[in-house]
């Protein structure tokens, strides 16, 4: 359903700062696919997503989806397409406004935005129902401006947003990166139960290598551009973590193995 | 001190129409989030075309309408700049600024100023009658205030508001960032045109300087309003008023100065320092009491 072919992007061409971010990347992936993606710092992991939701534009290669060519579709023509939840809890909500004017934006992605009101009464239940099911209590708080909450329930109502049109594809960034680890498994565990429920295609960033191995039926390693190790079904279930520093170690000569994959 | 009292009915006649104009960079400035200072050039955008349409022999409700949709054709030449081109908004306003002043003369035709009296003309407001002008500048306001609550409460509005709070989250979920942007921009500057008519008729002429200094005295009311109501004002509606609220204290203050004395020439200083004051104020806060660590425990 994602064809990605041949994508290079170099940031900063020609100066001091030059940066190869992808290098010859292609990915294909199937319907229902959840793929996680691991990989060391300047990886590409993050540009991979940017790429594939427009952020920038690529220098060359192509993006399918579901066969249509959106390599050049500017970013919000192509949000459609996608859900997305970013590493910083801050970026996928707008704080100033209510919870639920958050979801309503997000229940008319890919619509055009008309002099209707922005939110409907039926609407409001609907909300009320997706809210309550995160277990967070904020189903009472529909009218609370998202800048009063926590981080985690910020990437919790992301998660919603991203997932609520049942998008083509899911792509989440590191979604738990910035959350405490009691939070972060929570926001986790929704994660998965919203991806098995609509049988949405993920493609997610972790540097959580537990994580990495236990969800999801695909696994991708990335380091300097490139995907150098793609492994799924019955393979990926038996991978271990000392496996994957074996690997890390092999394709990076043990730079990437930081203490912070190790503990993860 | 009886003679600024006898005063302050003007002072409020004259800060309701600024009020309103206030509005208008209420939306660029807070809920889109950009300093536009189109508004100095689009207020006399709006003040020369009244006056001038009106001359000829327009009906002053349609002269009103043409105003506010010549304020909409700045505010579109500086969203243009900036989203087009790729020019910082401040600099896109300030470069619609500059060519307005050319545009503002050629409206005038040629002339520095032009009167537009009351004798002669069936105008709206005038400060030969200022209970009236009170009264016909609350409604105005009023009506301004209806509309954008509304607008802002559509699907169109919503997506403004994200634009301005969020612009990677707006894009995410599929809103054209530049298009809103630009819609914030013409909205914003046809409201400013629509209180230039006023003000216009308000003053019995409309002179190319009229609109000097305006985004200051804008951002004045905004800032005036939002620190002395801000507390009490939460709905968007309320939070409008209070701007408006803001505007009349702000000419109140400066009625009062200029009757202890102030030089008339020295205004502008004044207003400036007033609103580099009324700016500093929350970052002042901010940085002196410490933050009120928040006792109550949070979940996920």
């Amino acid at each position: 359903m994602l064809e990605v072919k041949g994508v290079y992007k170099t940031f900063n061409q020609g100066t001091i700062n030059e940066k190869v971010a992808l290098n010859g990347i292609n990915l294909t992936l199937n319907d229902g696919d959840f793929v996680t993606v691991i990989g060391g710092n300047g990886a590409g992991k993050s540009t991979l997503l940017n790429m594939i939701t427009g952020v920038y534009p690529v220098d060359c290669g192509s993006i399918k989806i579901d066969g249509v060519d959106i390599t050049k579709l500017p970013e919000h023509k192509r949000a459609k397409y996608f859900g997305r939840v970013f590493q910083d809890p801050m970026t996928g909500t707008a704080a100033d406004m209510q919870i639920e004017e958050n979801m309503a934006l997000a229940a008319r992605r890919g619509k055009p935005r008309t002099l209707n009101f922005g939110i409907k009464k039926s609407e409001r239940n609907e909300y009320r129902e997706l809210l309550a099911r995160l277990g967070l209590g904020l189903e009472d708080r529909l009218t609370s401006k998202v800048g009063l909450l926590s981080g985690g329930q910020r990437q919790a109502i992301t998660l919603l947003m991203a997932t609520m049109q049942n998008p083509k594809l899911l792509l989440l960034d590191e979604h738990t990166a910035a959350l405490d680890p009691q939070t972060a498994s929570k926001v986790l565990n929704i994660t998965e139960e919203l991806v098995s429920e609509g049988k949405i295609t993920t493609l997610m960033i972790t540097h959580n290598m537990k994580d990495a191995i236990r969800l999801g039926n695909r696994l991708i390693m990335m380091d300097k551009g490139k995907i150098i190790y793609d492994i799924s079904g019955e393979e990926k279930k038996k991978l271990k973590v000392s496996d994957l520093m074996d690997l890390f170690a092999k394709a990076s000569n043990g730079e990437f193995a930081n203490d912070r994959m190790l503990l993860g | 001190m009886l003679g600024f009292f006898t005063a302050l009915p003007g002072a409020a006649a004259q800060g309701i129409i600024w009020g309103i104009m206030a509005i208008g960079v209420y939306i660029t400035y807070r809920v889109l989030d950009l300093a536009d200072l189109t508004v100095d050039g689009s207020i006399g955008t709006g003040g020369a075309v009244l006056v001038m349409c009106t001359i000829g022999g327009m009906d002053i409700r349609i002269a009103m309408v043409v105003a506010f949709l010549a304020g909409c054709l700045a505010g579109l030449m500086t969203g243009i700049f900036h989203t087009v081109f790729g020019i910082p908004a401040i600099l896109s306003g300030i470069l619609t600024q500059l060519a307005l002043y050319s545009v503002n003369l050629r409206i005038l035709g040629g002339k520095a100023n032009q009167t537009l009296s009351v004798m002669k003309y069936d105008l709206i407001v005038s400060l030969r009658d200022i209970p009236n002008a009170i009264v016909i500048g609350l409604i105005f306001t009023a009506c301004v205030i209806a509309v954008l609550y509304w607008f802002f409460g559509t699907e169109m509005g919503h997506s403004i508001r994200a634009t301005g709070c969020n612009a990677a989250m707006a894009r995410a979920n599929g809103i054209n960032t530049n298009s809103r942007k630009i819609i914030g921009l013409v909205l914003s500057n046809g409201i400013v045109a629509l209180s230039g008519a006023l003000l216009s008729q308000y003053q019995g002429f409309a002179d190319v300087n009229m609109g000097r200094g305006a985004i200051v005295i804008g951002l004045a009311a905004v800032i005036i309003g939002e620190v002395i109501f801000g507390k009490i004002f939460k709905n968007f509606a309320l939070r409008l008023a209070g701007v408006m609220f803001g505007g009349i204290i702000y000419y109140a203050v400066i009625t009062l100065v200029l009757r202890l004395g102030l030089n008339a020439n020295d205004l502008k200083l004044f207003s400036a320092l007033v609103v580099a004051l009324f700016l500093a104020v929350p970052y002042w806060k901010g940085k002196v009491l410490p933050k009120q660590v928040k006792t109550q425990k949070r979940g996920v």
